[in-house]
C-alpha cells in the first residue's frame, strides 16, 4: 500500500449519545466487553498497515488518554510515526474547534510534518471492518480527488449526514446533506481518502475563505468543481449515533455472523487488562450472552454484554443489558433493558427495567 | 552514579518436566498454559513485577521455542525496561567451551557476567514450576533482618509427602542447621520451595567453588546449599504462608487447576492486590449459550455445549450437546457435537471430533491404574476422529 497516514476524530459526534460522552469521548466509548469504539477505527488503519495515525481530542479526554496509553496495545509506540495525540489548539482570540474543518485546521501542521503520500480520516463513531489498501486502490485506479467510503442500509437518521447517488463509475454524482428522504440510501460513514497535500491545500484555502463546513463547503460543491468517488463497504456496519443505537449494535454481537463480520480473520486491538477468566458457579444460568474476563456469575444471566469484572449475585435475574466494566448487582436483582456505565453498585433485590426502544440508562459510578 | 540493582532475579526455566509427559514434548515445562489464560511463568514473573524486582534473567534450555516467543520483551510483566527488564538466558558457545547447562547452580553460574552486569546485593533464584503468589520484596527484608548469607523459603508440607522435596531442619530462631534433598526418613515437614536469596557475593564465591569441584553435580540442593552450610555460612529460613502448587506431575497439574473453581477457591486468580499478569490474547469476550457450572472459562471462547467443574482456555469451541467434566481444556480447543470429556487435560490445538468419547466419568476413572493416577491426556495439535474414544487414564500424542 502506498505510504498513508490516518487521522481519527475521537470526539466529532459526542452530541450524539450525550449519557455515553458526558464522562468521555465518542472514541473512548466501552463497547462489545472489551473494547472501545476507537479501537474500531484504528484497528482498521493498524491492519491496512498504516503506521502513524492521529487523534484529534476536544475536551474529556483523558478517559481517550488513559486508554490509548502510547499506543502499545495498537504496535503503534514507535520512534517513527506512531500514535500522535492531537489536543485541541486554541489562543485567547479562539475558542475550541466546532466542526470538522476547525477541528482539521488543528491538525495542519501534524499533517504537514507528514511524509506519506496519503491520508485517511476516519471518525470513531461506528464498527465496521475495512481494509484501507483497498481504498486507496481504488482512489489511484479512478484517479480520485476525494473518496468517500458509504454504506447503503436504511436512512434513519435525524442529525446531520450525508447521502450521494454515483454514477456506473463510482463518481459521485449528486450528494444531500440532511436529506428528507427514507429508503436504503448511500450514506457517507465519514470515512475519507485523499492525498496528503490536496487535503493540506483544501484545509489552506478553506480557511482564507472562512468556510466553516466540511460538508456545505466543500463536498457539496466538489461534486461539480472535484473528482468525488463513492467507495462501497460491505458487511457489517453499526454507528452508535443514539443510546438505542449503542445498545442495539452491542446486542449484535450475540449474532454469530456478526461476530464473525467484526471479529473473524483479523485481531481489534485494543488496550489489555490482566483480569483473570470468567467465573460460572453452580447457580450460574447464562443463555445467548458475551461474558468478558473477571466476571463472576451466580445468577442468571440472558441475551447479555457483560464487560470485564461483572459481579451477578446470587438469584439475580439480568437479562437483554449492556453492563460495562465493574458493575456489581446485588442478589435477586432483577434488571431487563438496562445499560449501566461503570463502576455501578446495584443493590440487593432492586428492580430495574427499560424497553427495546428505550434502555433504562445507569450513569458511571452510579449507586442504585 | 553507576547504575544498580539491588536484586537481580534468576528465574531456572530449563527442565524439561518429563513427567508431564505428552504437554511437554514440544515446550519447556513453564510455558505449559494453566488457569484458562496463564502460562506457568507468568506466576513467578508476575511475583517479580509485583514485589518490585524488575530485573530477570529467565535460563532457558529445553523446546525454549514457545517460552522465549512468550516472554518475549516482556511487555506483558512491566518487564520491557531500558536498564533491567526480561532477559532470555540461553547456553553459549564460548570461545573455550559449549556446555549446556550441567544442573541448576552450574546455570546460574555461567549466567555470572550478566548477573553482575546489574552490580547487585542480592540474587533471588525462583523455580519456573510453581503456582504461587507471593511478596519476594518481604522475603528480602527477612534476609537483610537476618543478615543471611543465604534465605530459604520454606513451607509446611504434610510429613508423608516430605521425602519429596528438600528438608530443612531449622533452629528455633529460624536459622538453618541441616539441609536434606528428598531424604528417605525426614526428620522435619518443612519443606524447601526452591526459592532462595543470596547475598551475591557469597553466591558467586559458593558458586565458582562449586564449579572448582569435578564430582559435583552442580545442583543447588545436592551441592551448593549443603557446601555454604559446611563452610559455616548463615543461612535462613522463610515461612511462606499461602498458596504454592509444585504442578509438576500431571495429578498435581490438574488439582491445581481445579483449585481456582469456586467462589472462594483455594488459590484466587481474581486479587487486585496481586495482579497475575499474563500476554493476554486479543480475543473477544466468551460466548455462552450453553450449560456452564463451577467453571471458569477465559475470553474468546464459544461455549454451547455443557460445562462442568472445568477450566476451559482461550478460544476453545464446546458444540451443542457436546460435554465436559472435571477437566481441563488449555486453549484453542474444538470438542465437537456429541463429544464428552471427562477427567482430561486437553493441551493447546486439539480437535475432537464428533461423538468421541476421551476418558471416563472420574470416579471411574480414578480407580484406574495409569502414570496419571486415571487422568487422561491428549497432547498438543491432535486430532480425536468422529466417534473416537480414549480410555481413561491414556497419553496421546498422535491421531486417534
Amino acid at each position: 500500500m502506498a505510504s498513508t497516514v490516518g487521522v481519527i476524530f475521537s470526539s466529532i459526534n459526542d452530541e450524539n449519545v450525550p449519557e455515553l460522552t458526558r464522562v468521555r469521548s465518542m472514541g473512548s466509548v466501552p463497547y462489545g466487553g472489551r473494547y472501545r469504539l476507537i479501537d474500531f477505527a484504528l484497528s482498521n488503519m493498524v491492519n491496512s498497515g498504516i503506521t502513524t495515525v492521529g487523534v484529534i481530542t476536544k475536551q474529556n479526554y483523558q478517559s481517550l488518554m488513559d486508554h490509548l496509553g502510547t499506543g502499545k496495545d495498537w504496535d503503534l509506540a514507535r520512534k517513527e510515526g506512531g500514535l500522535i495525540l492531537l489536543p485541541p489548539y486554541s489562543d485567547e482570540s479562539e475558542t475550541l474547534y466546532k466542526g470538522r474543518l476547525e477541528a482539521l485546521k488543528g491538525a495542519t501542521s501534524f499533517l504537514k510534518k507528514c511524509k506519506q503520500d496519503y491520508v485517511v480520516l476516519s471518525d470513531s463513531d461506528s464498527v465496521y471492518k475495512l481494509d484501507y489498501s483497498k481504498v486507496i486502490e481504488f482512489h489511484e485506479k479512478k484517479n480520485a480527488d476525494i473518496t468517500l467510503v458509504y454504506h447503503e442500509h436504511e436512512v434513519s437518521k435525524s442529525h446531520y449526514y450525508v447521502t450521494f447517488e454515483t454514477d456506473s463509475d463510482d463518481k459521485i454524482d449528486e450528494l444531500w446533506i440532511n436529506p428528507v428522504t427514507s429508503g436504503v440510501k448511500k450514506n457517507y460513514i465519514n470515512v475519507m481518502v485523499a492525498r496528503t497535500s490536496f487535503l493540506l491545500n483544501l484545509i489552506q484555502d478553506a480557511i482564507q475563505r472562512g468556510y466553516t463546513s466540511f460538508g456545505r463547503d466543500i463536498l457539496a460543491p466538489g461534486v461539480k468543481n472535484m473528482n468525488l468517488y463513492g467507495y462501497k463497504l460491505d458487511g457489517y456496519y453499526a454507528n452508535i449515533d443514539s443510546l438505542v443505537a449503542y445498545f442495539n449494535a452491542n446486542l449484535d454481537l450475540l449474532k454469530k455472523d456478526v461476530r464473525q463480520a467484526v471479529f473473524g480473520d483479523r485481531d481489534v486491538y485494543t488496550k489489555v487488562n490482566d483480569s483473570a477468566p470468567a467465573k460460572f458457579t453452580d447457580q450460574a444460568v447464562v443463555k445467548n450472552s458475551l461474558i468478558s474476563d473477571g466476571c463472576l456469575i451466580e445468577g442468571t444471566v440472558e441475551n447479555c454484554i457483560l464487560f470485564r469484572g461483572v459481579k451477578i449475585g446470587k438469584g439475580a435475574v439480568v437479562k437483554n443489558c449492556i453492563l460495562m466494566a465493574d458493575n456489581y448487582v446485588g442478589h435477586d436483582c432483577n434488571l431487563a433493558y438496562v445499560v449501566s456505565d461503570k463502576n455501578t453498585i446495584i443493590r440487593d433485590n432492586r428492580v430495574l427495567a427499560g424497553c427495546e426502544i428505550k434502555p433504562y440508562f445507569i450513569g458511571k459510578g452510579s449507586l442504585i | 552514579m553507576l547504575r544498580k540493582k539491588e536484586c537481580v532475579a534468576m528465574l531456572l526455566a530449563g527442565g524439561q518436566g518429563s513427567r508431564l509427559y505428552a504437554l511437554t514434548s514440544n515446550i519447556a515445562k513453564p510455558a505449559v498454559s494453566f488457569g484458562a489464560k496463564y502460562r506457568i511463568i507468568d506466576f513467578p514473573l508476575s511475583n517479580c513485577i509485583n514485589s518490585g524486582i524488575d530485573t530477570v534473567g529467565v535460563l532457558t534450555q529445553y523446546q525454549p521455542l514457545v517460552l522465549n516467543e512468550y516472554v518475549g520483551n516482556g511487555q506483558p510483566w512491566d518487564l520491557d525496561r531500558t536498564f533491567g527488564g526480561v532477559h532470555i538466558l540461553s547456553p553459549y558457545e564460548a570461545k573455550k567451551s559449549t556446555s549446556w547447562y550441567k544442573g541448576t547452580a552450574n546455570a546460574i553460574y555461567q549466567n555470572i557476567r550478566f548477573m553482575k552486569m546489574y552490580d547487585p546485593d542480592y540474587v533471588l533464584i525462583l523455580s519456573g514450576d510453581h503456582i504461587y503468589k507471593m511478596d519476594y520484596a518481604k522475603m528480602l527484608k527477612a534476609h537483610k533482618d537476618a543478615g543471611a548469607a543465604c534465605t530459604i523459603a520454606c513451607m509446611e508440607v504434610p510429613i508423608k509427602e516430605a521425602s519429596r522435596f528438600g528438608i530443612l531442619n531449622t533452629n528455633p530462631d529460624g536459622s538453618i542447621y541441616e539441609f536434606e534433598e528428598k531424604p528417605a526418613k525426614p526428620k522435619s515437614n518443612l519443606a524447601s520451595m526452591g526459592i532462595y536469596i543470596f547475598s551475591a557475593d557469597k553466591l558467586f564465591k559458593y558458586l565458582e567453588l562449586d564449579e572448582a569441584n569435578p564430582n559435583s553435580e552442580n545442583d543447588f540442593g545436592k551441592n551448593v546449599l549443603p557446601a555454604m552450610l559446611n563452610a559455616g555460612e548463615k543461612m535462613f529460613s522463610y515461612r511462606f504462608e499461602g498458596y504454592w502448587k509444585d504442578v509438576g506431575t500431571i495429578s498435581s497439574l490438574w488439582e491445581a487447576n481445579m483449585d481456582l473453581l469456586g467462589v472462594t477457591p483455594k488459590f484466587e486468580l481474581d486479587d487486585s492486590d496481586h495482579v497475575i499478569h499474563s500476554r493476554s490474547p486479543l480475543s473477544p469476550p466468551a460466548y455462552v449459550e450453553g450449560e456452564v457450572v463451577n467453571s471458569i472459562v477465559a475470553n474468546g471462547s464459544d461455549v454451547e455445549g455443557k460445562i462442568v467443574n472445568s477450566v476451559i482456555g482461550t478460544n476453545c469451541v464446546v458444540e451443542k450437546g457436546a460435554v465436559v467434566c472435571d477437566s481441563v481444556l488449555m486453549g484453542n480447543i474444538t470438542v465437537k457435537k456429541g463429544a464428552t470429556i471427562n477427567y482430561s487435560i486437553i493441551d493447546e490445538e486439539v480437535t475432537v471430533g464428533e461423538n468421541a468419547a476421551i476418558g471416563a466419568v472420574k470416579e471411574e476413572a480414578v480407580k484406574v491404574e495409569s502414570k496419571t493416577a486415571g487422568i487422561t491426556v491428549l497432547g498438543r495439535g491432535i486430532t480425536v476422529h468422529d466417534g473416537g474414544k480414549v480410555a481413561a487414564g491414556e497419553i496421546v500424542d498422535k491421531d486417534v
